[in-house]
């Protein structure tokens, strides 16, 4: 019965007491209720969590991408190609492309006509921006934030991917578009 | 005769008010000191929305209390294939009601003259039909006087413990009947540390009434301090708490619905607003210990130096006041005090780990019980030498 156990508590007169061990527990607690109380009373924050999603933490890591971004031709059009290597190499399988042709555009005769990403299923590894050949997709450093009672609305659509932050591409410098009777040089 | 029946009715209208209003205020203050002591914010996602507005009224999550009961009135009543479907239904009444029955014996005020409630309005003419129906009545605040107060406290709340034991048997379930034989041991083992505790205090008053021992702790010792019975019998106190919460069946002492081992103890096969009655008689419960804790121990209605007259203090100096501001000023205090001490034993569950079920019986029967009796005798020696 009266076994010996490795981790037997070794209890002097005063913890078996109980009742001042008890005292300093309770003021542990209640000097950590009062301090957090007072701080709530005097308009601060008395808390280490925040309101989601009211609230932005301030703590992320500064190596944090969450969120992806659509860059954008000095045009505004959409710098995506519609290749669909970023969907091939998605792991998570939440990146679906509808291609649509524009053959005035010819150095550019596809583009995405849907683009959405399906933030309830993205798990960020940042493969589509590292297959990307047009670098038309980017990871910046915010959170995905689509709080929603339904995972149906947690896509992300191309208008969104556009214009959450508009990213120019200005390093990328394009041939200019062939003028009226002009003939490109890979036509002749 | 009408007006005997009209003042205890709205007694008895108060009484229930009072503990069903602070239970669920409990709920709340539970959620939110437990958040504040450990860094969280609490509970906030409920409100109320303006009509035709986007403000939302949030009110630092008060409404919560509102929610949970609105959802246990309308989740589906679950019930078991039992044995006993008549025991079963009978549990959680039997839980609830000797818990609301307690308070009908601690006076929450002094005495009440009702024909004089109106003596601050300046004009005389409009008091005067209250002091021609009431004359010159007098009520003690509470819902039933009774001279034996303190017996029936301990007998009505020793009742309670049957829908416990009556809700794990019916259930037809392993963890509620382990919770039931729990809580029918635990209670044995503490209410006789608890007896032991309050006939020391009934010694050191030389009353059973609870009302005379409220008048009794606004007498003043040592020339400064009150005669409260904490500082009367400070060990008694302790003993006291320790064994209403054993009795509450709540944190250090919650073998009887430790989640962690037992699902919800003797509960829980119960759902919806019959689980909602055992909760809320928990929550009950708070109120009623407090109130016994206030009325026993922390001087009742009483403030230091507050008599039926006004204040009157020490060095001679004396404060009229009007009947009704004292009544007022009582009440007040008294809820006060109430809420106090229901914050401080929520403070102890959330600072204080669960016992194991052999060190709850060793500390029940060999500490605490040794201790109760020596305090008792001691008791009996200080007043029998008249020191």
């Amino acid at each position: 019965m009266n076994k010996d156990y490795w981790n037997k508590p070794a209890m002097g007169l005063w913890e078996r007491l109980y009742i001042f061990e008890v005292i300093r527990g309770l003021c542990i607690t209640g000097s950590v209720f009062f301090g957090n109380m007072w701080k709530w009373l005097t308009l601060r924050k008395g808390a280490l969590t925040a309101y989601y999603p009211e609230e932005v933490r301030s703590d992320y890591s500064p190596n944090n991408r969450g969120r992806h971004v659509l860059t954008q031709r000095e045009n505004g059009e959409v710098q995506c190609v519609s290749c669909n290597m970023c969907a091939t190499v998605c792991p998570a399988y939440c990146i679906e492309i509808l291609s649509t042709a524009n053959f005035d555009d010819v150095f550019h005769p596809k583009a995405p006509e849907r683009f959405e990403i399906d933030y309830s299923r993205c798990i960020f590894c940042g493969f589509c921006v590292e297959a990307c050949p047009e670098d038309a997709i980017r990871m910046i450093k915010d959170i995905p934030d689509f709080p929603a009672f339904d995972r149906d609305t947690m896509c992300a659509p191309l208008d969104l991917l556009l214009n959450w932050r508009p990213t120019r591409d200005p390093a990328k410098v394009y041939p200019t578009q062939p003028q009226n009777g002009e003939v490109h040089p890979w036509a002749a | 005769m009408i007006q005997d029946l009209l003042i205890h009715l709205v007694f008895m209208g108060y009484a229930i008010a009072f503990m069903l209003g602070l239970a669920t205020l409990f709920t709340w203050v539970e959620r939110k000191q437990s958040a504040i002591m450990a860094d969280r914010i609490g509970a906030n996602r409920c409100y109320i929305r303006i009509p035709f507005t986007d403000i939302k009224l949030v009110a630092w999550g008060l409404f919560h209390g509102i929610a949970d009961g609105a959802k246990m009135l309308l989740k589906e009543n679950f019930t078991p294939t039992t044995y006993d479907r008549f025991c079963y239904n009978l549990a959680p009444w039997l839980a609830a009601v000797p818990v609301l029955l307690v308070f009908a014996v601690i006076p929450f005020g002094g005495t009440l003259v009702p024909g004089n409630l109106l003596d601050i309005v300046p004009f005389p003419h409009l008091a005067q039909p209250l002091k021609d129906f009431f004359g010159a009545r007098s009520y003690q605040m509470q819902v039933a006087r009774l001279d034996a107060g303190i017996l029936v406290v301990l007998a009505i709340s020793g009742v309670g413990i049957i829908g416990t034991i009556l809700a794990g048997w019916s259930s037809n379930n392993k963890f509620s009947l382990l919770g039931a034989a729990r809580a029918a041991s635990q209670m044995i083992s503490y209410e006789i540390s608890m007896g032991l505790a309050l006939i020391s205090l009934v010694v050191t008053y030389g009353t059973l009434d609870l009302n005379e021992m409220v008048r009794y702790q606004s007498g003043i010792l040592y020339g400064a301090l009150p005669t409260w019975g904490i500082f009367m019998q400070p060990l008694a106190f302790l003993l006291f708490l320790t064994a209403a919460i054993a009795e509450n069946k709540r944190v250090p002492f919650d073998l009887p619905e430790c989640e962690s081992e037992l699902v919800a103890g003797y509960f829980t096969e119960y759902s919806a607003m019959k689980m909602g009655l055992f909760m809320l008689s928990e929550f009950i419960e708070i109120v009623v210990v407090s109130a016994l804790l206030v009325t026993l121990f922390l001087g009742g209605y009483n403030l230091p130096w507050l008599t039926d007259a006004g204040f009157a203090f020490p060095n001679g100096a004396t404060w009229a006041m009007p009947q009704p501001a004292v009544v007022l000023l009582q009440v007040l205090t008294f809820t006060v005090k109430v809420v106090l001490a229901g914050c401080f034993q929520i403070q102890i569950r959330w600072s204080l780990p669960r016992f194991r079920y052999d060190q709850l019986m060793r500390f029940g029967w060999k500490f605490l019980l040794p201790l109760a009796a020596l305090n008792l005798v001691a008791t009996v020696f200080v007043r029998w030498m008249n020191l």
